[in-house]
């Protein structure tokens, strides 16, 4: 359950965010949540709403779009999307691969009303 | 293309409405800014904007309803990471090897420092992650090394600010290896990066083969998997290879060794991890 201690981290980057484009408030948040980046999107989704009141936030609709395992593998020289928690490319079942996406949890877009 | 929201207008409106758009903090307003939006393009500059049904009315009051979307593209922990790669080259100027040692709860995090400093060949110190109490603090300066104790309170694992803090309170110069003793939990710590060289994952005979495969982002992220109190192997249905294997499916670099703190079983193979990590350093 840290997911209220992810959208502290999330609240305060949208304030950041706010501070710097001179908004006045929050109206939207999307957010991309990778599928192995060790957070459940509907409690997310509950911990932002609980946090956001009295923010720059309150009253914001949060998007999360759940982001898949996507890979790069060396040896095919491709991208594939992982069904399975197994690191290896599910083409050629080569290991040479790298995750570029998934992992991650990222601010994408943020919609605001500015001064 | 405005430079401002990235939305897509196309020249005709920008030409009726360039007014609007000679400054920073643009005016030029759409009531229902988002229709149209590509809600799976991580990108801000895709957006069509249909009505603009109400621009008198804006014109009126162009401080009111003036909306704007913004690309921002930063990792939620953001923070957090610039704190931990603080940490790390605080560690690195010390020329102390940092490792954050993770598992659930009961697995053998504290003795298996308890029997290496016994082993008096690391230098080690500790920075404790628990919600409550200073016990395994105690145990570690009971054994005759450095250790300070973070009481997270609720929080279910430490993060880069809290390994910071923990830190400053500790001598590090002249250590080898500082631990970081995580939260016991196989959940929250894994998504946190603390500013450590190494992550080491325990898993505990008791606790059954099937815990990588339903744990993946821990057991992914473990650079030396430890199977930890080796000597109930007889008494448990715990399938050491199956574990290893569940393992490197999810990372297949992972290094493994078994141990039993208390026997001793797989201590000098521990040790001697320690001793090349300190000395590639």
């Amino acid at each position: 359950m840290h997911e209220f201690s992810i959208v502290n981290a999330l609240l305060e980057l949208c304030e950041k965010n706010a501070e710097a484009n001179n908004a006045s408030k929050i109206t939207k948040v999307e957010i991309k949540i990778g599928k192995l980046s060790g957070v459940e999107p509907h409690l997310l989704q509950t911990a932002f709403d609980t946090f956001k009141e009295e923010t720059i936030c309150d009253g914001a609709e949060l998007i999360v779009h759940v982001q898949e395992l996507v890979v790069f593998c060396n040896t095919c020289n491709a991208e594939h999307t992982l069904e399975k928690n197994e690191f290896e490319c599910p083409v050629c079942k080569g290991t040479d691969i790298r995750v570029i996406d998934g992992e991650e949890m990222m601010l994408m877009r943020l919609e605001m009303d500015s001064n | 293309m405005c430079k401002d929201c990235g939305c897509s207008i196309t020249p005709t409106q920008w030409a009726a409405h360039a007014h609007e758009h000679t400054h920073d903090g643009h005016t030029h307003t759409h009531t229902h800014h988002h229709d149209g939006h590509d809600h799976d393009h991580p990108h801000a500059h895709d957006h069509d904007h249909h009505d603009h049904s109400h621009h008198d009315e804006i014109h009126a009051n162009p401080q009111l309803n003036d909306k704007k979307t913004i690309a921002v593209i930063t990792k939620i922990l953001d923070a957090n990471d610039t704190q931990a790669r603080h940490n790390r080259a605080h560690f690195e100027e010390h020329s102390v090897l940092a490792i954050n040692l993770m598992s659930s709860p009961g697995s053998g995090k504290t003795t298996l420092l308890e029997a290496t400093i016994d082993t008096k060949q690391i230098k080690l110190g500790v920075i404790e992650g628990d919600l409550e109490t200073n016990q395994d603090a105690d145990r570690i300066i009971a054994k005759g090394a450095p250790a300070h104790q973070i009481a997270t309170g609720q929080a279910c694992h430490l993060d880069a600010f809290m390994v910071h803090e923990g830190l400053h309170h500790l001598p590090i110069d002249g250590l080898d290896v500082v631990f970081i003793e995580n939260v016991g939990n196989l959940v929250c710590p894994a998504s946190y990066d603390v500013g450590s060289h190494l992550n080491v994952v325990l898993l505990s005979v008791p606790e059954g083969d099937d815990k990588p495969a339903k744990y993946p982002v821990m057991f992914r992220s473990a650079d030396l998997l430890l199977i930890t109190k080796c000597d109930l192997l007889p008494h448990f249905d715990f399938d050491v290879e199956k574990a290893i294997r569940e393992a490197r499916k999810l990372n297949p670099k992972v290094d493994v060794i078994e141990i039993d703190s208390k026997s001793g079983k797989g201590i000098d193979q521990w040790i001697n991890y320690l001793k090349m990590k300190k000395a590639l350093r």
